[in-house]
């Protein structure tokens, strides 16, 4: 259950809990984005538990989410 | 099963299997901690890649599988309160309990909700101010800091009826437990990726140093694992200890700051008992005294509560790398994953749900 998942930010408010919408693929989520300061729209963050962990590179995020599917770790259960 | 060669990167992981045999010239037992790396690893069948010299067994890596029957029964009752809305991750519907679990209380009527993150509790509980509101924080080092963000911000929003029922583990106190014992059969470990993302690597200098042991902190996908076999191989026959990270494309050696910070706020260094392990010193987080009116064990005093677990289930052999699943004699038999006996069959991370997917219908090895 530790694994996170990779979405791309769609926006982000100034709220103290920096919440944002982020798209994992065609599922949208509200998550916290004040771990990632710096991450702002259109960037990749993984995202566990609601709160975006760390950000990281398109490709990287595209890598990410194919061994996911391909493990079937996809999002289901790993509380994006 | 399915097999590497499945796998995008097929090629590599032969490729890699191969400089794995070349390195090795005597036998060594690598320890995987994360229940992802383990589903992998049993998924695609990279054991069987290996050199016979090299092998894995699969640690305590699933905070569901851990989580202590004391505590899910404490869940049990807290859900079971009419004035209660229960809320958790969707793993822990099914773990058994001393008698029952979280999925036979819900169905009796009993308001149980699955949610994917503590912040949506949160709202839940700002949604219904005349419901108590009561999360399982349930997790390693990665969840932490979600559930420590959902505590301030009821702190400071002044939410009176939002809790949490804490289970929090860390992973290197489970680790030096695993060197320490007089049963270590583990030459090295490959850390888990995604807690490294928040932690960072140096908390696992001093665990190296101290037991001599290679710490190689490893992504969870076919061809990562088996680099990260590689890396903890070629110490071993080096003769080297070091902490070193194959996922340096997420894992950073100082971890994510901000959120340790916000683990810090909220949390502090507590002991905690292991399902299956039993109590391991500094294993766990509890909040801080400042936070003690969002404890929900302590608001509702069931501390106390809490049972044993099925005397057939051998998880925490199976925990600790000493047995693997199918040597269990319970194995799908009295235990499935419609009938699971202990965690480690209900989470699909845990190790004998792993081999009861995969590998059922194969020879059991000697244990
Ligand atoms: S197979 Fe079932 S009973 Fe045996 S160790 Fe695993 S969870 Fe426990």
């Amino acid at each position: 259950m530790c694994l996170g998942v990779p979405g791309q930010i769609l926006d982000v408010d100034d709220s103290p809990l920096r919440m944002g919408r982020v798209a994992f693929g065609p599922t949208v989520k509200e998550v916290s984005l004040a771990c990632v300061p710096e991450a702002g729209p259109g960037a990749w963050v993984v995202v566990h538990a609601g709160l975006a962990l760390d950000q990281l590179d398109e490709e990287a995020a595209r890598l990410m989410i194919e061994a996911l599917a391909q493990l079937e770790l996809g999002t289901g259960e790993n509380h994006a | 099963m399915k097999y590497v060669d499945e796998f995008r990167d097929g090629h590599h992981a032969r490729a890699l299997a191969e400089a794995i045999r070349r390195k090795v010239t005597r036998p060594w037992t690598l320890m995987e901690v994360c229940g992802g790396q383990t589903h992998s690893i049993v998924r695609f069948g990279l054991d069987e890649l290996l050199p016979p010299e090299v092998t894995l067994i699969h640690g305590p890596g699933c905070p569901v599988c851990v989580t202590p029957v004391a505590l899910i029964d404490q869940a049990l009752a807290l859900a079971g309160r009419p004035e209660v809305t229960f809320c958790s991750f969707g793993d822990m519907l099914r773990v058994p309990g001393s008698a029952e679990d979280l999925f036979a209380v819900k169905s009796r009527g009993a308001d149980v909700r699955v949610v994917y993150s503590p912040l949506d509790a949160l709202a839940l509980a700002r949604e219904l101010p005349h419901r108590e509101v009561v999360f399982f924080a349930v997790g390693f080092e990665t969840t932490a800091p979600a559930n420590a963000l959902a505590v301030a911000q009821a702190k400071q929003e002044g939410l009176e009826n939002f809790s949490i029922l804490v289970s929090h583990v860390r992973v290197p106190p489970a680790l030096e437990a695993i060197l320490a014992s007089p049963q270590r059969r583990v030459d090295a470990f490959l850390a888990a990726g995604h807690v490294c993302t928040i932690m960072g690597t140096e908390e696992y200098l001093p665990l190296a140093a101290k037991h001599h042991v290679p710490i190689v902190v490893t992504a969870f996908e076919p061809v990562d694992l088996l680099q990260g076999i590689l890396m903890a191989v070629s110490q071993l026959e080096e003769g080297r200890a070091e902490v070193e990270n194959q996922y340096a494309r997420l894992v950073q050696a100082g971890g994510n700051r901000p959120a340790q910070a916000l683990i810090q706020e909220v949390f502090q260094v507590v002991d905690r008992t292991w399902r299956g392990i039993g109590g391991i010193p500094e294993s766990g987080f509890g909040l801080r005294p400042e936070y003690a009116r969002f404890d929900a064990a302590r608001r509702y005093a069931v501390s106390d509560v809490g049972g044993a677990e099925s005397p057939d289930c051998r998880s925490g052999l199976v925990l600790q790398g000493l047995l693997k699943p199918m040597a269990c004699p319970a194995f799908g038999k009295a235990c499935t994953p419609d009938h699971p006996l202990g965690a480690t069959m209900v989470s699909s991370e845990g190790a004998c749900a792993a081999y009861y997917r995969y590998r059922r219908f194969e020879p059991v090895e000697a244990p």
